[in-house]
């Protein structure tokens, strides 16, 4: 009895809540559902049953074989950004937290510090684009600092509107989400096991691999998380650094978006939508941040 | 795209507040386009939710109109297509309607826009006959691929769905402006004369070639280049067949894998950007932009090329949603646009107006003779906000208007393949 109790107490501490969820994300997500799955013309959705944004996505991936068709090339570079994001923000990210919560040991300094990590959100996307052609542009400082050293001779051209800019500019943008609960992680983590681990003869890299990171799993599995979604989803870094000319998931949803093919669209959503779950998934098959928490 | 949306809208303010012209109409105009919430009745008595894109969306010309008229405009400053998008799903969230005629075909079959009565607009015999029979005051006709203005000007009835090719009284959209698009080049990096769109995939400018990254515009773009290479001629380059989208996407696709292209832009600002930086020297542009690198001290010209012009043309239209006295008011709003000073207005920022004989009368005879009849300028030339846009003694890139408009070789369009074409196009971006 009492039980029952206790759990309806919690269902209604959680009512409010899964209300919000329900009415701003799952309705809506099941709305876009059962639209990828409408049929279309050139300006309005029909509401009869066809899944051809789904065959029209999917258009030549085995007639053109071995050539990889569209939708393919799209994810495949759109998961090689993310993976490199996200092994990038990952090692900045886990030094900067680890900078931050174990070496500078005045909580102010931390929280100023950690507040200087936001500074790439204090600038829009357009200005921040504007920003990085003088300085990575064929004209720009890199370039003209290089070639005045006399390293180069031809400006390199690889610097702007290539993967290496995209994968740059995103690196700066979503480091921040990785710092965040990686320090959060690791400032819980008690002082006297490290302590311990030093009096019983680790080395600083034992103790790091054995302490540390297993005890800042959570941390980096959030962070992971945060960094794979927005990555996965993103198509306006990758448009304006990528110069328009790098494909991404994201931007497929947004050009059929522009087309007024909405059907077409939410297709392309619920795909992107699968296979981000399925890789949060994985990851959190590694660790289950439940029980770590 | 809704980032591309709020950019827009952000420099409109932006804009607004470093000319010093934004007052409350400015602001008034801001904020209707930051939060588009339906208007209130009660609130004020003459105003008008103004769907459009910033083209034709100036600071001044609400502020003339409220003086004029005491009619008050509302700005809702969205991207091309989410005007499009914003007609189909919210056709009660706007009163009057500024949109390109090439969206008409998605437009007018939805139902949610209403044509106007040509008989109810006072200039309507004035309005320039390149929208009315596709040709030139002077007679000369205008090539028509595409969606040409005149073929969806008027609808068989008031409420019809369907276009008249005769005309009628029914008025998809009252004409407000048009120009003839072309490449832009810097003529000082270039250092030589750029005469055909083929120049676009010439391997001399590899890596430092760009175009437009929107699917409908960009694909015409593509065409007139591979028209200009000669590998194909197009019955329509507005309306091609499966295989020639193929075709045109085929030879894009090669050229970008080779390496010509630097970029592609959607936007005003990365066009300017790319151009002003020197990544690109030549690319697909629009003249306000190029005026824009040029204010800069850098030199760009709005290349006239062999081959003609990319056109494009916008008008306005209303709501379904409005009736009666909101009705009242758009006509008037509309007559007022059409009586010259917004024409003049528009005219001197390298547009031209829908109907020229008022423009005219609102522009000085050196403006005009700048503007339209490719002399050399007698005095410096201004932009609207006094800013000096040439010297005394430059004349017009393209030179005249019958120049200019008689060379248009097609016009922005929404093909029968759109579908397949969006598609391939997203093919070549992924390529």
């Amino acid at each position: 009895m009492t039980q029952d109790r206790k759990s309806f107490a919690a269902w209604l501490q959680a009512a409010p809540m899964m209300l919000v969820f329900a009415l701003f994300f799952l309705l809506p997500l099941l709305f876009v559902i059962i639209v990828s799955a409408w049929d279309y013309n050139e300006y309005e959705m029909v509401p009869a049953l066809s899944l051809r944004g789904y065959t029209d996505t999917f258009e030549g991936c085995i007639a053109d074989l071995p050539e990889l068709c569209t939708i393919l090339k799209t994810y495949l570079k759109t998961i090689e950004l993310c993976v490199l994001t996200w092994v990038l923000t990952l090692l900045i990210g886990f030094t900067v937290a680890y900078f931050l919560a174990f070496h500078v040991r005045s909580k102010t300094w931390q929280i100023v510090l950690t507040l200087l990590c936001t500074i790439p959100f204090w600038t829009s996307n357009v200005i921040r684009m504007i920003a990085w052609i003088p300085l990575l542009g064929r004209n720009g400082l890199v370039n003209k600092g290089l070639q005045g050293m006399g390293l180069i001779h031809q400006p390199l051209e690889w610097l702007l509107f290539s993967e290496f800019s995209v994968v740059l500019a995103l690196v700066h943008l979503f480091t921040f989400f990785m710092v965040v609960p990686i320090f959060n992680s690791m400032i819980r983590i008690d002082k006297r096991l490290i302590e311990a681990a030093y009096d019983a003869g680790a080395t600083g890299w034992q103790t790091l691999v054995n302490i540390v990171i297993p005890l800042a799993k959570p941390g980096i599995v959030i962070g992971s998380i945060f960094v794979i979604t927005i990555v996965m989803g993103d198509f306006v870094t990758v448009g304006v650094m990528g110069g328009q000319q790098i494909a991404s998931a994201g931007k497929i949803v947004e050009t059929r978006l522009n087309a007024l093919q909405f059907p077409a669209a939410a297709a392309n959503a619920v795909i992107l939508l699968g296979i981000t779950i399925l890789i949060i998934s994985s990851l959190t098959r590694i660790v289950d941040i439940r029980k770590e928490l | 795209m809704s980032t591309f949306a709020k950019t827009m809208n952000k420099s409109v303010s932006r804009r607004a507040i470093l000319k010093g012209t934004a007052g409350a109409v400015g602001l008034a105009a801001g904020s209707g386009a930051i939060t588009g919430f339906p208007y209130v009745k009660s609130a004020e008595p003459k105003v008008l939710r103004y769907l459009g894109t910033a083209v034709n969306e100036g600071d001044d010309i609400a502020k003339k109109c409220l003086e004029d008229t005491g009619i008050k405009i509302e700005y809702i400053t969205v991207t091309t297509d989410d005007v499009t998008k914003r007609v189909v799903t919210q056709p009660n969230s706007f009163d009057v309607l500024d949109t390109e005629y090439f969206a008409l075909k998605k437009l007018i079959p939805s139902g949610n826009i209403l044509g106007l009565d040509s008989k109810k607009i006072k200039e309507f015999d004035n309005i320039t006959p390149v929208f009315t029979k596709g040709q030139l005051p002077s007679g000369k006709k205008i090539g028509d691929q595409g969606t040409a203005p005149w073929k969806v000007l008027y609808l068989e009835g008031a409420n019809s769905k369907k276009f008249s090719v005769k005309p009628t009284e029914f008025i998809t959209l009252i004409p407000t402006t048009y120009n003839a698009d072309t490449l832009g080049i810097r003529p000082d990096l270039i250092k030589r004369p750029i005469s055909s769109w083929a120049e676009l995939l010439n391997p001399e400018f590899k890596g430092k070639a760009a175009i437009l990254n929107i699917p409908s515009i960009g694909i015409m773009d593509a065409a007139m280049v591979v028209e200009a290479t000669g590998q194909h001629k197009y019955a329509d380059k507005g309306n091609m067949t499966k295989a020639e989208i193929d075709l045109t996407i085929k030879l894009m696709t090669e050229a970008k894998k080779a390496g010509q292209f630097r970029a592609f832009w959607k936007d005003f600002n990365e066009s300017v950007n790319l151009m002003a930086s020197g990544e690109t020297i030549i690319q697909s542009m629009w003249s306000p932009a190029v005026t824009k690198v040029r204010s800069m001290g850098i030199a760009c010209t709005f290349q006239p090329l062999k081959e003609g012009y990319r056109s494009w043309a916008s008008g306005f239209c209303v709501s379904k949603a409005a009736s009666g006295q909101k009705l009242e008011l758009a006509y008037e709003f509309v007559n007022w646009f059409l009586s010259g000073w917004a024409g003049a207005y528009l005219n001197r920022q390298g547009y031209y107006s829908g109907v020229l004989s008022t423009a005219k009368a609102n522009m000085t005879s050196d403006e005009w003779g700048y503007w339209m009849e490719g002399k050399a300028a007698i005095n410096d030339i201004k932009a609207p906000d006094g800013t000096v846009l040439e010297k005394a003694g430059a004349t017009r890139d393209g030179g005249s208007y019958e120049d200019r408009m008689g060379a248009v070789a097609c016009w922005n369009a929404v093909m029968d393949e759109n579908d397949y074409m969006v598609r391939k196009w997203n093919e070549f971006i992924a390529a």
